[in-house]
């Protein structure tokens, strides 16, 4: 019998997990991908926002200024990259004005520190590259950027050094109270019970409402396309850049990324699968129009990837964060579109508040704060890497020559909690594959490197999902 | 009957035209002496060299890159495919050892096209 | 260590480099190769069609290169296989991370020859899903030729490069379908002969002015759409076709890596994206020469290896002090052609100047002229001059050596598709 099960591993699930590991309870999460950090959480726009967009008085207002608070603390505790590198919203015109006007007033109502309305010369100081055509600028000192994949890993990681348990391959199916606890069946029959049910199902976070009867809330997917841009065009801005809101969302940004990388993109456009993560000309020329408007010297012919993600979205607008009517200490986290990666570390108190509610909570004395990142060899110095070197002889290959990633880098990342069994679970911890050849001269290696490291043959290794399987056989029929 | 073929001896890509006519084949559109020998060539016994993989024994790598020493039909291609994926070599291999002989007595000899060394 | 001459890149140009160094004087030589072996892309590259200019005859790839890794080892070159260089700086100090840990290196000269990466389905933008199953045709051949998996058994490949098409084939002899061959020009960028042996031998069709529109499939490539493209690319409305497949390879051009180069202030030409050279090979940072495809990109192995020597050699006069040039002008690419190689021309070298470009259209019987202040210096006739085939041409130590001002090469005669 666990004390609470999480049903979901991205973001918010794996914030949650770590946030309840402080304590003296039983947890799993159950995640139905081949790995964590396979929905919303592994295709955003990365950004930590500030906090002075969603409307004062809801709970992503709330949460978003509290959870970027707690990005600065989290980061550092658990070694994943994170940026306060500031954001500024830019306006054109009048009316662009008084929308920064708003979003000014707004932000302090919310509590956001750091906030100026600045002028033409400030913004082209700050950012010489953006449009000359610049009226008046929002900065937020407190935006930042983050890892969205690392911060998840560093999540559940911690989680897991501390106790809570991860199943992955385990799609919930049924949900239904028997006496004093919670019975969770999956797909392949296993069966779980607990005490308390967390649904941070994300994108299903409606279905898995609905095994359990309720129907508050529907999720209605909307796209954003994205552009990642080669790391030696980054330099054309420090902050990310925003336009001025409209009702569609916080429109197109412009940003650097922690690895240094640029990041162009969203669009938000509804769909009707969860799963169509297409790109379309039709997206992406929307992204380049927006993203020339505010910083027109982008070299968007230094593309490395062109990527969609889907946000779940739903009616309401909120965040809907509510216990269930029919099954007493299951708790639905609805509507978790952006601000999400922002208010995840939020969110995850809220849970906690939450718990404390069915179960005295108790802090373990054992409880282990710290977690530290897989080292990037190259980015050490002469020193730190002679020192690494010695220890471990797998960190003299480089696998990846774009990115410099080394295979005791990539041997790491497979071997660690919640370990990479995907060529995309590698790309995303260590990143052998993200940079500019896409994997094309290390992909055989990491093939091979899996297949050691894991004990399973070639043809068994899979992109991501399953059915996502690399190669499909041996050429030979006698090997 | 007339058939056309796009010479390949060089980059200009003649044209060439071969008639099969009673006082034998009337080739017309080449531009030089080897032109015209490769559209005989290719109207009266087309060939290629084959090239492919066969599997390998202890080696560094699990398949040896290996040619056919001269030319063979080009109706035997995929025939001879179907053999070479039947032998299975043996490392150590050095550069131009024969790996079959003969194969299905086209002429041809199997040999391989690189050294590969024993896995140690 | 010290070094008369460091050559980064043990494919067919960092080995003829290595060789011509040494053989012209550089005392200590090293190849310093990422790879398990030397050879670079040859040893993926099993086909058969290489070497006709250097050896007159037709060799594999593994062949080719077999030749120069022989010659390598037969003299007293340091090979550093498994070690990737990760800095250098204009002071032709290497750092590099191997078997031996980490090391640094110093050299008199430095060759750059790290060759070049293929163009990914991301860098052109294809559209729907991201799936397992887009290939680059370089990593589905590596993966066939040397680590003996099938990537797929029913192919689409986009783009009639020539490594596309030698694909194609590929994939069909180890009994893969290959269903068509996608490209987007008018004209493939491919050499005539593939087209006839590995796409008409088979009856695998070519679509020239087609595009691949989108991917299809969440996990796995489904099927692709392909529609036709006007002239200026852009797709003819109600022209899409979906084509059923489990694999799309793409073979849309190769890109110098000079990322290493970069590091070391190596200023880069954007249209060839490779380093500026003069005619000894040397880039504009002194002792640093560049060579094979980072420095341009090559459809024959041949002239990766004739421009090779050059630079090797020169990296070993650099080493001995010898390479004194003091008089250069530049050299320009007329409009009709893409680019021009080298940049710039030594005219007191009496080596002479060896001058390569490519050309953006189809001629037919053209006349390449070589004007020095408008004035003809030189001038060659060919029956044909196409993109996809780089043009060599010597001009000697007498033609240039009192040559005031720059250099145009141009084509003159009509375009023809």
């Amino acid at each position: 019998m666990y004390d609470c099960i999480i049903i979901g591993a991205g973001v918010v699930g794996a914030a949650t997990a770590r946030e309840l590991s402080k304590y003296n309870l039983r947890i799993a999460v159950l995640e139905k991908g081949t790995e964590v950090c396979q929905g919303t959480s592994k295709a955003n726009s990365a950004i930590v926002h500030g906090g002075y967009d969603a409307a004062y008085g809801t709970l992503k207002g709330k949460l978003n200024v509290r959870g970027a608070k707690l990005y600065q603390k989290l980061s550092k505790e658990l070694n994943f990259s994170y940026d306060k590198c500031g954001s500024l919203v830019l306006a054109f015109n009048d009316e662009d004005e008084k929308k920064l006007e708003e979003l000014y007033e707004n932000g302090l109502k919310n509590g956001v520190e750091g906030l100026r309305i600045i002028d033409k010369d400030e913004i082209l100081n700050m950012e010489p590259n953006v449009s000359q055509d610049v009226t008046k600028a929002l900065y937020c000192s407190e935006a930042g950027i983050v890892c969205p994949f690392n911060a998840t890993f560093a999540f559940i990681e911690n989680a897991m050094d501390n106790g809570v348990e991860l199943f992955l391959e385990e799609k919930v199916v049924n949900i239904r109270k028997e006496n004093d606890y919670i019975l969770v069946g999956t797909e392949k029959g296993s069966e779980f019970k607990t005490k308390i049910l967390i649904n941070s199902a994300g994108l299903y976070s409606d279905e898995i409402a609905e095994l359990a009867g309720d129907k508050e809330f529907k999720v209605k997917p909307r796209r954003g396309e994205y552009r990642i841009l080669d790391k030696k065009v980054s330099d054309i801005v420090n902050h990310v850049i925003f336009t001025t809101p409209t009702k569609a969302g916080k429109g197109v940004l412009v940003s650097p990324t922690v690895h240094g990388n640029l990041i162009v993109g969203p669009t938000s456009d509804p769909v009707d699968d969860k799963e169509d993560t297409r790109t379309t000309d039709k997206g992406i020329e929307k992204v380049d129009e927006v993203a020339l408007k505010l910083v027109p010297k982008l070299s968007l012919n230094e593309t490395i990837r062109v990527f969609a993600g889907n946000r779940a979205s739903i009616e309401q607008g909120d965040f809907l964060i509510f216990e269930s009517k029919n099954i007493k200490g299951m708790l639905n986290l609805g509507g978790i579109d952006s601000p999400g990666l922002a208010s995840s570390p939020a969110i995850a108190e809220e849970v906690r508040d939450f718990v404390s509610k069915y179960i005295d909570l108790t802090e373990k004395n054992n409880f282990i704060k710290e977690r530290q990142a897989i080292p990037h060899f190259n980015e050490l110095s002469d020193e730190e890497k002679e020192e690494i070197l010695k220890r471990n002889p797998n960190y003299k290959k480089i696998i990846c020559r774009c990115e410099m990633i080394t295979e005791g880098e990539i041997i790491e990342a497979i071997h660690r909690n919640a370990g990479a069994r995907t060529v995309d679970g590698i790309k995303r911890r260590v990143r052998p594959g993200s940079g500019r050849c896409q994997g094309g001269f290390c992909g055989p290696r990491i093939l091979e490197i899996l297949s050691r490291e894991l004990d399973i043959p070639v043809e068994d290794i899979l992109k991501e999902s399953q059915g996502s399987n690399i190669v499909v056989g041996r050429t030979k029929g006698v090997l | 009957m007339i058939r056309d073929i796009t010479c390949i001896a060089c980059p200009l890509g003649c044209e060439i035209k071969v008639e099969d006519t009673e006082n034998g084949y009337l080739i017309t559109g080449y531009t030089c002496k080897k032109g015209k020998d490769y559209a005989l060539q290719e109207i009266t016994d087309p060939r290629r060299i084959l090239t492919s993989t066969v599997a390998v024994e202890d080696g560094v790598l699990k398949v040896l890159p290996v040619k056919t020493d001269k030319a063979i039909p080009k109706d035997m291609l995929l025939k001879c495919m179907e053999e070479i994926n039947k032998i299975k070599a043996k490392a150590p291999i050095y550069v131009g050892q024969v790996i079959k002989e003969n194969i299905l007595n086209t002429g041809a000899n199997l040999v391989a096209t690189r050294n590969l060394a024993k896995k140690e | 260590m010290e070094y008369d001459c460091i050559v980064i890149g043990g494919g067919p140009a960092g080995l003829a480099a290595a060789i011509e160094a040494k053989d012209n004087g550089a005392d200590k030589v090293c190849v310093i190769e990422r790879d398990r072996e030397l050879g670079g892309i040859l040893n993926q590259c099993i086909h058969n069609g290489f070497g006709l200019h250097e050896f007159n005859e037709e060799l594999t790839g593994p062949e080719y290169a077999a030749k120069f890794i022989d010659e390598v080892y037969k003299r007293d070159i340091d090979i550093f296989l498994n070690t990737m260089v990760i800095d250098l700086t204009k002071d032709k100090e290497v750092t590099a991370l191997g078997d031996n840990g980490l090391i640094k290196l110093k050299g008199k000269s430095v060759v750059l020859a790290m060759g070049c990466r293929e163009r990914t389905a991301g860098a052109i933008g294809v559209k729907g899903f991201r799936p397992a199953g887009v290939y680059n045709a370089g990593m589905a051949q590596r993966l066939i030729n040397m680590e003996g998996y099938l990537v797929g058994k029913e192919v689409v490949i986009y783009g009639s490069g020539d490594i596309g098409l030698i694909m194609a084939r590929r994939m069909t002899l180890e009994g893969a379908k290959v269903k068509a061959v996608v490209e987007i020009m008018p004209h493939s960028s491919g050499l005539n002969r593939n087209i006839h042996q590995c796409l008409n031998d088979f009856n695998i069709p070519l679509l020239l002015s087609h595009k691949v529109t989108e991917i299809h499939g969440k996990n796995r490539v489904e099927g692709v759409t392909i529609a036709k493209v006007d002239d200026k690319f852009n797709e003819i409305d109600g022209t899409r076709e979906y084509i059923s497949c489990d694999t799309l390879l793409l073979s849309v051009g190769l890109i110098p890596e000079n990322e290493i180069s970069q590091k070391a202030n190596v200023s880069i030409d954007l249209r060839t994206r490779g380093a500026y050279v003069d005619s000894n090979m040397q880039t504009e940072i002194p002792g640093i020469f560049s060579c094979g495809n980072v420095l341009h990109v090559h459809d024959i192995v041949d002239f990766v290896t004739r421009e090779s020597r050059i630079a090797g050699k020169n990296a070993a006069r650099f080493a001995r002090g010898e390479l004194n040039n003091s008089k250069y002008i530049d050299v320009y690419a007329g409009d009709k052609l893409i680019y021009v190689i080298p940049q710039k021309i030594a005219l007191d070298d009496e080596n002479g100047a060896l001058i390569c470009f490519r050309s953006k259209n189809i001629y037919r019987n053209p006349t390449v002229k070589i004007y020095s202040n408008d004035k003809l210096i030189k001038q060659k006739k060919y029956k044909i001059i196409v993109p996809s085939e780089m043009i060599q041409i010597h001009l000697k130590y007498d033609y240039i050596k009192d040559l005031e001002g720059n250099i145009m090469v141009d084509i003159e005669g009509e375009k023809n598709d």
